[in-house]
C-alpha cells in the first residue's frame, strides 16, 4: 500500500535525488534506486511500484524525510533537530526515543518531542514542572508572551533570560512551527543567535564596542574607561550575567583580545553583547564609581559584621524574601534587622552614628 | 515575504509600556497581509539589535511606534539596526514629513524599508480624533467640544511640538471641534490651565504619548487638577473650574494606532491589500 509520505517520496524523487538521515534515493531514465545502508537496504533498477513498496517497508524513514522536507528557516529546522539529537541518532533509535517522548532544555524550559499517529508533536512547560498533571493548558504561542511577563509573585520581569519564568502553563500539543514561535515568545532571538553560533558565525560585540556605541544618557559609561576599567566589567559581569540571573551564555567580553575573568556560565544558548538592562546598570555604576574612597570607623561586634555581610548577602542572592519571620538564627531575618539598626543607627540612619560625608 | 517590525521603546520597570505596541502589531498581524509581524524594543526583547535575524522575510518594513522625529528615530533605531548607510537627509523632513527609505543592514541579507514615526504620519489625526470619540463614547463628538492636544514640549526635542502643533493644526482646518488647542506639560500654552484656553464647556484631553505610564497617568492628570492624588482616579469627565475635562489618557492605547502602522509601511511600498480599511472598521468602538 502506498502512503502518502512514500507517493511524495517517489514524486520528489524525480526531481532531484533526496538524502535525508540515512535515506538515499534517485531517479534515472524511468529506473529508481533506494539505499538504507543500515537497515542493509539497496537496490537499483526498481520500477515505481517496486520502489514504492520497498520504502514502504521501510516506513519510518520515509515519514522522516517527509517532516525534514517541510519548508521552514534553517534556524527553526537546526533547532527542532537538535531538539530531537537527529544528528547523532540513527532513524531506528531516534524513533523508539521519539515514540516514549525525548526532551531538552532550553533555558528554563523543558521541551518534549513525540510521536502522535506518526507526527511529531512538541510539548513545551517550565523545567521545573516536569511530570505535574495540574498545568493550565495553552495551544496559541502568542499566549507565550503574556505568561512569561511576571514571576511567579506578579513581579514583572525585564530581563526575558532571567531565570525567573513563571511555573503552571504547559503548551502540550504544538507543531515545530508553533515550537519555535512559542520558545521565541518565551526567550526571543536565541534560536537565530544559536544558529549563527552553531555556523561559527556569531557576531559577538564585546564590552568596549557595545560601550563605544553608545550616545545619549549612555554617553557616560564610555567615561568608565580608566586604568582600572577592566575589573569593573568583571564585576558587572558577575553581578548581571551569572547562570543565577540569566540563562544566556554570555559569550561577550572585555575586548577581541581581553577576556573577563568571570566565567560565561553554562547556557544553552550565547549572549551577544551586553543587554540593555546592564547597559542601565552601567550607567549608573560609572556614577558611582566616580566617588573617592574614604576610610570610616564603625563599631560593631563581629557578629554584627558578619550580620551586615549575611544582609549583602540576601539581598545580593534574592533570598531575603525567604527568610522565614521568626527564623531569628538566620542573621538576615527582618527582626535580627531592625534590632540591628534600632541599636547601631543614629536619628538620621547614619550606621554606628558615622556620618556619610567626614569633610566637615 | 514581507515582514513589518515596530519598534518602540519599551521599559525596565513599566509592563505597561510595551502593552500598546503588542496589541497593534496583534491587530496587523491578525490582517494577514504580512509573512511576519514582529516587535523590537530599545529596552525590552528582542531588542533592536537582534530583531531582524529573527526574520524569515527577505522585504521588512520598519516602522517606530514613536510620537515625533528626533533622537530615537535619527541616531538609536538606525543605529542599532545596524543601517550603516543612514543618513537623516534620506528622509528629507521638515520634522514632521518623514515618509521612508530603503537601506540595507549589514548583519542580515535583506531589505529594509526604514519608515518614519508613526506619530507624525497624517493617518495619526485620525487616532487622536478618534481617542477623543473613545472617551467621550460619540462618534460624532465636535459640536460644543474643544480638544486639547497635549504633548512633552521642546525641552528635549523640538520635533516633539512640531508633531503635536501638526495634528493640531490639521484637526482645527477640519472644522469638527469648536475649538482646538496644542498644549504641553514643560512651557507655555501649558496643560495645567487647560480650562483657560477654551471657551466651550466640554474639553477633550488627549496626550500625544506611544504608552501609558508616569506622564500619562500621574502627571498631566494631577497638574491639569483632575485630581489631586493620581493613586485615587478622576472622573471622566471631571469638572475643572467649570469645564468639563474628557481626560483620554495616551492617544497611542487607541486600537485605531494599528491603523497608522499599516499605512507607514503601505506608504513605503508594502502590499497591505485591504487591510487598512478593515483595521479602520473593525477598531471602531463597538464594532465586532
Ligand atoms: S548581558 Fe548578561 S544579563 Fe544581559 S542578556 Fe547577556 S548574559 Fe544576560
Amino acid at each position: 500500500m502506498t502512503t502518502p509520505a512514500v507517493a511524495r517520496l517517489s514524486s520528489a524523487v524525480r526531481e532531484e535525488p533526496v538524502a535525508c538521515d540515512g535515506l538515499h534515493a534517485e531517479y534515472d531514465e524511468d529506473s529508481y534506486r533506494l539505499a538504507i545502508p543500515e537497515a542493509g537496504v539497496e537496490r537499483e533498477t526498481l520500477t515505481e511500484s517496486e520502489f514504492e513498496t520497498l520504502a514502504a517497508d521501510h516506513e519510518r524513514y520515509v515519514q522522516n524525510w517527509a517532516y525534514w522536507n517541510e519548508d521552514r528557516a534553517d534556524a527553526d529546522e537546526a533547532f527542532l533537530r537538535w531538539l530531537e539529537a537527529a544528528d547523532e541518532t540513527a532513524i531506528p533509535d531516534r524513533y523508539e526515543s521519539l515514540r516514549a517522548g525525548t526532551a531538552r532544555s532550553w533555558g528554563e524550559l523543558r521541551i518534549e518531542v513525540r510521536l502522535v499517529d506518526g507526527k511529531r508533536r512538541y510539548e513545551i512547560r517550565h523545567t521545573d514542572d516536569a511530570g505535574r498533571t495540574d498545568l493550565d493548558r495553552h495551544d496559541e504561542p502568542l499566549d507565550a508572551r503574556s505568561l512569561v511577563t511576571e514571576d511567579d509573585d506578579g513581579r514583572y520581569r525585564p530581563l526575558k533570560t532571567a531565570p525567573s519564568l513563571p511555573h503552571g502553563w504547559v503548551f502540550p500539543d504544538l507543531t515545530g512551527r508553533a515550537c519555535v514561535e512559542t520558545v521565541e515568545y518565551v526567550y526571543p532571538a536565541t534560536v537565530a543567535n544559536w544558529y549563527l553560533e552553531r555556523q561559527g558565525e556569531l557576531d559577538v560585540d564585546h564590552w568596549e564596542a557595545t560601550i563605544g556605541r553608545q550616545s545619549g544618557i549612555y554617553g557616560v559609561v564610555q567615561t568608565w574607561n580608566r586604568g582600572d576599567s577592566y575589573e569593573h566589567v568583571n564585576w558587572v559581569a558577575e553581578a548581571c550575567c551569572a547562570d543565577s540571573q540569566c540563562v544566556k551564555r554570555r559569550e561577550w567580553e572585555y575586548d577581541d583580545e581581553t577576556e573577563l575573568d568571570v566565567p560565561g556560565g553554562d547556557g544553552a544558548f550565547p549572549c551577544r553583547e551586553p543587554c540593555s538592562l546592564v547597559i542601565a546598570a552601567a550607567r549608573k555604576w560609572t556614577r558611582l564609581e566616580g566617588e573617592q574612597e574614604q576610610r570610616y570607623e564603625f563599631t560593631l561586634t563581629p557578629s554584627e559584621k558578619e550580620q551586615v555581610e549575611e544582609i549583602i548577602d540576601a539581598v545580593a542572592d534574592g533570598r531575603a524574601a525567604e527568610i522565614r519571620e521568626a527564623d531569628t538564627a538566620d542573621p538576615a531575618n527582618r527582626y535580627r534587622a531592625r534590632y540591628l539598626r534600632a541599636k547601631r543607627f543614629d536619628e538620621d540612619d547614619n550606621l554606628s552614628g558615622t556620618p556619610t560625608e567626614t569633610s566637615e | 515575504m514581507q515582514a513589518l517590525v515596530v519598534v518602540a521603546h519599551g521599559s525596565h520597570l513599566n509592563p505597561d509600556s510595551s502593552t500598546p505596541t503588542y496589541r497593534h502589531a496583534d491587530t496587523v498581524r491578525e490582517t494577514g497581509v504580512f509573512d511576519e509581524v514582529a516587535t523590537a524594543f530599545w529596552k525590552e526583547e528582542p531588542s533592536f539589535r537582534e530583531v531582524l535575524r529573527t526574520l524569515e522575510s527577505e522585504t521588512v518594513y520598519v516602522v517606530p511606534l514613536f510620537i515625533s522625529e528626533g533622537y530615537f528615530t535619527e541616531q538609536v533605531i538606525p543605529r542599532e539596526l545596524r543601517l550603516e548607510s543612514f543618513d537623516v537627509e534620506q528622509w528629507d523632513s521638515d520634522g514632521t514629513s518623514a515618509s521612508s527609505t530603503t537601506l540595507e543592514a549589514s548583519d542580515v541579507d535583506k531589505t529594509i524599508h526604514y519608515c518614519g514615526p508613526a506619530g507624525t504620519h497624517d493617518a495619526m489625526t485620525d487616532v487622536i480624533v478618534r481617542r477623543a470619540e473613545s472617551v467621550t463614547d460619540n462618534g460624532d463628538v465636535g459640536d460644543g467640544f474643544g480638544l486639547a492636544v497635549v504633548g512633552h514640549g521642546t525641552e528635549r526635542n523640538e520635533n516633539s511640538a512640531k508633531a503635536i502643533r501638526y495634528h493640531a493644526d490639521r484637526i482645527r482646518d477640519s472644522g469638527r471641534f469648536d475649538e482646538v488647542r496644542d498644549l504641553y506639560m514643560d512651557e507655555e500654552p501649558e496643560v495645567d490651565d487647560v480650562s483657560d484656553h477654551f471657551e466651550t464647556d466640554d474639553v477633550v484631553v488627549v496626550p500625544l504619548f506611544v504608552a501609558d505610564g508616569y506622564h500619562t497617568q500621574e502627571d498631566i492628570p494631577e497638574d491639569m487638577g483632575l485630581t489631586d492624588d493620581y493613586r485615587t482616579g478622576w472622573e471622566t469627565p471631571a469638572e475643572v473650574d467649570s469645564t468639563r475635562i474628557w481626560y483620554a489618557g495616551a492617544v497611542g492605547t487607541e486600537p485605531l494606532m494599528a491603523d497608522v502602522l499599516l499605512e507607514r509601511a503601505r506608504d513605503a511600498g508594502a502590499d497591505v491589500g485591504s487591510a487598512v480599511e478593515q483595521v479602520r472598521r473593525d477598531t471602531r468602538a463597538g464594532a465586532d
